[in-house]
């Protein structure tokens, strides 16, 4: 176990290296100069050429990549210019929100998504198996904010069942930080409780063929425990696969709900500091989000180790 | 010599019936698969939208009238009219061009650059490595924020927009069409053409670019439909095509504005993206059933 882990951390090596350098190069192919991108049309050339210095652009390219992969090497990930205070604050002032929104949903899709996919499994080919499926499809159809508008329109327009907009932290009650949570959450779970029934379903109806299946029920075990027991947990390593691939594409996702939903989060954030052009925001905030999303991914690989000891056995 | 002639034209008889009978039999599989056929009318629907909508509209889609702000949809605006008093179906139907536009360009710039490196990786080990780590970097970003930070650096522009989204969505097709071709390298046949000295290139494109189209094709068609979502997506939040241009992304940014009291910005432009991107994944998922058989895993 121990030689697979390090085999695994060595890879990530090579990935977070090009995505340090992509971040490094966002800044540098805008148009212009950045310095004077940054700071507006307003700026006088003074100030442009104060910022330059600042930001050390003035440097040959690959020095100013050493110096910034240093920083970032020692969690230094910028400075923000709008909101003056270390990059790293910024982003964690914003963490809770993303968090709790991306958490939510992921619970709620994996509690539905699964049941849904063992009962289309069990009764393939059926009504219940073809509207569950066609629900997916439209599931991974619908882009979350617009899930999140038609969410607002329904339930809080026309029925005014829950808040339109807004956010509630943990500290004011949990009641009502769910009761705010509701609505974002749904609209960001949907499409993930889609592609995880979709996997389910079909992960099931591999396992349910398998011999050791056939023996169970010649044993005469009961259908609940066959399935729930034998059948599932065997079928939970590519389902396990897919929550953690898209778990990354929630918290993206979580960005653009967030917006729609006004949530304070990193999403709010990055948009926000597009429109402020606050660059060393953008390029932390989303380094931040890269490496978290791989190494989550490699959490995720770790664990097939736990359940699953051939893999840790074979991939040695 | 005439017997020769006589031959070749009955060989090329043979071969052009067969062509005929396999297109026949490619034909009768795709109208029996559900998916593809329920897709391809969606398909053709929003084309038709697309093309002959604009026509139909009888008004400019950025045509401002302040007296007729926010009227219901009725006989006059069939979709309504949005927060400046532009009529919702021009803009609809306007917007249509330029977000199925931009689905269509960034698909083809992204199977183009795609098959390129995917074939290259292929073939040769050593461009492999560097290669994938490179995709496996991109890939490592959540798609939406890389785009947003593109277009952050470039600025908002419709160009722009297409360049981002190709460069965030091309890993996933050089990915899709490496792997294939892997597969296709190490067939027999490929090793007797390289024992008669065929060359590298003549390989990589005429013996197996071909057999990497179906996959590509069904690759590209998931993009195309995830780039008409991302750049909704972009454009809601401000960082896509700039605002008086009638993308569907920036129609319900307007909607969202006016949410209480309009929900047919919301409504109008949703139903757009749904329905396309809807039929676009239908006609992908009915495309790969009937290309590859085999192949039954779920989306991604």
């Amino acid at each position: 176990m121990k030689g697979y882990i390090l085999k695994r951390l060595l890879s990530l090596i090579p990935v977070l290296f090009v995505v340090a350098v992509v971040v490094f190069l966002i800044i540098h192919i805008t148009p212009g100069d950045p310095a004077s991108v940054m700071l507006g049309p307003e700026a006088s050339p003074r100030e442009v050429a104060e910022l330059r210095e600042e930001l050390g652009l003035n440097l040959p390219l690959y020095q100013q990549f050493t110096s910034w992969l240093a920083g970032v090497v020692q969690g230094d990930f910028g400075w923000s210019i709008f909101m003056n205070e270390p990059v790293l604050q910024s982003f964690f002032s914003h963490l809770g929100p993303t968090l709790s929104l991306a958490i939510f949903a992921q619970l709620l899709a994996v509690v539905l998504a699964i049941p849904f996919g063992v009962i289309a499994a069990k009764r393939r080919g059926t009504i219940i198996d073809q509207t569950f499926m066609g629900g997916s499809l439209i599931g991974i159809s619908v882009p979350s904010f617009l899930l999140g508008l038609l969410l607002i329109l329904l339930f809080a327009v026309q029925l005014r069942w829950l808040p339109v907009a807004g956010y509630k932290p943990l500290d004011a009650g949990f009641f009502l930080h769910i009761r705010y949570l509701i609505l974002p959450a749904i609209a960001l779970g949907a499409m993930q409780a889609a592609l995880i029934a979709r996997m389910t379903r079909s992960s099931m109806l591999d396992i349910l063929n398998a011999n050791y299946i056939k023996t169970a029920r010649s044993k005469g075990l009961k259908e609940k425990i066959i399935i729930y027991k034998h059948a599932l947990r065997n079928a939970f390593i590519p389902i396990l696969t897919v929550i953690g691939q898209t778990f990354g594409t929630l918290v993206a996702g979580a960005a653009v709900v967030e917006t729609v939903f006004n949530i304070p989060g990193i999403g709010q954030l990055i948009v926000n500091s597009v429109e402020r052009r606050d660059f060393a925001v953008i390029q932390g905030t989303i380094l931040l989000v890269a490496i978290s999303y791989v190494l989550i991914n490699l959490v995720v690989d770790l664990l097939y180790g736990v359940i699953d000891p051939r893999v840790r056995l074979n991939r040695k | 010599m005439q017997t020769t002639v006589v031959r070749e034209q009955e060989l090329s008889q043979v071969k052009s019936h067969i062509k005929k009978e396999r297109r026949q039999l490619l034909i009768r599989r795709f109208l029996s698969n559900k998916l593809a056929v329920t897709g391809s009318v969606i398909i053709v629907i929003i084309l038709l939208f697309t093309f002959v909508g604009p026509l139909l509209a009888s008004y400019d889609p950025y045509e401002l009238e302040a007296k007729q702000r926010l009227l219901e949809p009725s006989d006059a605006h069939v979709f309504g009219t949005d927060n400046y008093g532009r009529d919702l179906f021009s803009r609809v139907a306007y917007g249509a061009k330029v977000s199925i536009g931009v689905g269509f360009f960034v698909a083809i710039i992204t199977s183009i650059l795609g098959m390129i490196i995917g074939l290259y990786a292929a073939y040769y080990r050593s461009l492999d490595n560097i290669l994938m780590r490179l995709c496996d970097g991109l890939m490592a970003f959540p798609a939406i924020l890389l785009a947003i930070a593109i277009m952050a650096a470039l600025g908002p522009r419709v160009e722009n927009v297409i360049i981002a989204l190709s460069i965030v969505f091309t890993p996933y097709v050089a990915r899709t069409v490496r792997s294939s071709a892997l597969v296709i390298k190490e067939q027999t046949y490929i090793e007797a053409l390289k024992a008669q000295g065929a060359g590298a290139t003549r390989i990589i494109w005429v013996n197996i670019a071909p057999n990497v189209i179906s996959p590509l094709v069904v690759q590209a068609t998931f993009i195309f439909a995830d780039s008409i979502i991302t750049e909704a997506a972009l454009s809601f939040l401000g960082a896509g095509i700039p605002a008086p241009a009638p993308s569907w992304g920036n129609l319900l940014y307007d909607g969202k504005m006016v949410i209480f009291n309009a929900w047919w910005m919301t409504v109008f432009p949703g139903i757009a993206i749904m329905l396309t991107v809807f039929g676009l994944n239908l006609f992908g998922d009915g495309l790969r059933d009937l290309l590859d058989p085999h192949n039954n895993k779920a989306k991604k």
